[in-house]
């Protein structure tokens, strides 16, 4: 067992974890924050992507244990978050989801490509998704939600 | 699909990093863990130890050197697409870094790294190839270079012996008039490559070199490509996917003759 001690939505945590114990498992498991979802566990699907350090990152692909001192933020950690309110708001007027598995990953993705990329246009925001994969919606929801904020985003 | 156990160490420095390497011989480095990981979570990978040097100063430092620009190994995809390291080749590190499979994975994903693990399906094995650059590697007791065209001796195989570690990639500065064009493949943005096609002409430096990428192994490196460049419908590019091993008239004989075509296409 190894003690890692690392910041989990502004809150500091302490834990002894097992090395082979991947974060999104630290998360569920341990802290009950089951807002992350996990897919392939091989790092393709996306749904477990989640924010370390301000950058998303696959967390089924990086150990608890190699998260000392880091900066975690899931699903969770974006209630309050003016801009994640208005990513939902859009992903619920365009019925950017279905079954919502795949929502989570789909959202922390879709605030990195507002934050990074203001300028984005809808080729880019497809290329952006490709590392999230959805298998209810088609992706025309989410595509139009994202371009929804970023055109909004820039309006202002 | 969970990792077998296994024991991990963050060495502060590269030196501890080394000594422990040099002590357990079955131990395997972590860096950005984007192919480990999957490698670890498949019970592919089953390390008894491994050993972090992410975020490790010595591995992370862009320098300079004069002629060439030494990039630590643990440089990250992310950092190349954003500008982080000088511009070589006409942006072609930034173009390159930014089709790597997708952000969440270039954020972590490492240069160093990918050459590590050697996918012949990846970029970078490719592109430093094309380069000509050269990889410093270093064990407790020595440290030597190797030139990355050489690097690779097979899929997931490479000269790194037990005890080394990639410290730095060394990528030769080319003139301001070099032209570049590199071609992927693949079926979704993101994916590892059916096929990669990568011509580098640099006139002031008499450079006129291609890759044939996403083989059986290693990179198939054309050093003298200027035939290629003139006609790119030339019957001696078939040859030369041919002569990298692919059957001709085959699906992936196609798929690699039309990505040296369209690198060839992108340089115009």
């Amino acid at each position: 067992m190894k003690i890692v001690a690392l910041t989990v939505n502004g809150k500091p945590v302490e834990a002894a974890v097992e090395p082979r114990t991947h974060l999104a498992d630290f998360l569920r498991e341990r802290l009950r924050l089951t807002g992350t979802n996990l897919g392939c566990e091989h790092g393709v699907c996306g749904a477990c992507t989640l924010m370390i350090d301000g950058a998303p990152a696959r967390s089924c692909i990086t150990f608890a244990a190699a998260c000392a001192g880091a900066e975690v933020r899931t699903i969770e950690g974006f209630d309050d978050d003016a801009l994640m309110e208005r990513l939902r708001q859009a992903f619920t007027a365009e019925h950017a989801l279905q079954c919502g598995y795949c929502t989570p990953g789909m959202l922390v993705t879709a605030y990195d490509i507002v934050m990074r990329l203001p300028d984005a246009d809808e080729a880019r925001v497809r290329e952006e998704l490709a590392g999230n994969l959805c298998r209810c919606t088609g992706y025309v929801g989410i595509v139009r939600a994202i371009l929804h904020v970023l055109a909004t985003r820039c309006a202002r | 699909m969970k990792a077998s156990q296994f024991e991990y160490e963050k060495p502060d420095t590269l030196q501890t990093a080394l000594a422990l390497l040099a002590q357990h011989r079955e131990a395997t480095v972590l860096a950005g863990g984007q192919s480990l990981g999957p490698l670890l979570n498949l019970r592919i990978a089953q390390p008894k130890l491994l050993i972090d040097v992410r975020g490790l100063a010595e591995l992370s430092a862009v320098r300079d050197v004069g002629d060439a620009v030494e990039l630590g190994a643990c440089v990250t995809h992310a950092a190349i697409e954003d500008g982080g390291v000088p511009d070589l080749a006409r942006g072609l590190l930034r173009s390159v870094a930014r089709g790597i499979a997708y952000r969440a994975v270039r954020n972590r994903g490492t240069l160093g790294g990918s050459l590590a693990h050697a996918d012949p399906a990846a970029d970078w094995v490719s592109v430093m190839a094309l380069l000509e650059a050269n990889l410093l590697v270093r064990s407790a007791a020595d440290e030597r270079r190797l030139p990355a065209a050489s690097f690779m001796t097979g899929p997931l195989s490479t000269r790194l012996m037990a005890g080394e570690i990639i410290v730095s990639i060394r990528i030769p500065k080319f003139s301001d008039r070099t032209r570049a064009g590199y071609y992927k493949f693949n079926r979704k943005p993101g994916e590892f490559a059916e096929a990669i096609g990568a011509i580098l002409v640099d006139p002031d430096r008499g450079i006129h070199r291609a890759v044939i990428g996403a083989t059986a192994g290693a990179p198939f490196v054309i050093e003298d490509a200027s035939a290629l460049l003139d006609r790119v419908q030339s019957p001696r590019m078939q040859e030369l996917v041919t002569t990298a091993g692919f059957i001709p008239g085959s699906y992936e004989h196609r798929v690699h003759l039309v990505a040296l075509q369209r690198a060839a296409a992108k340089l115009q």
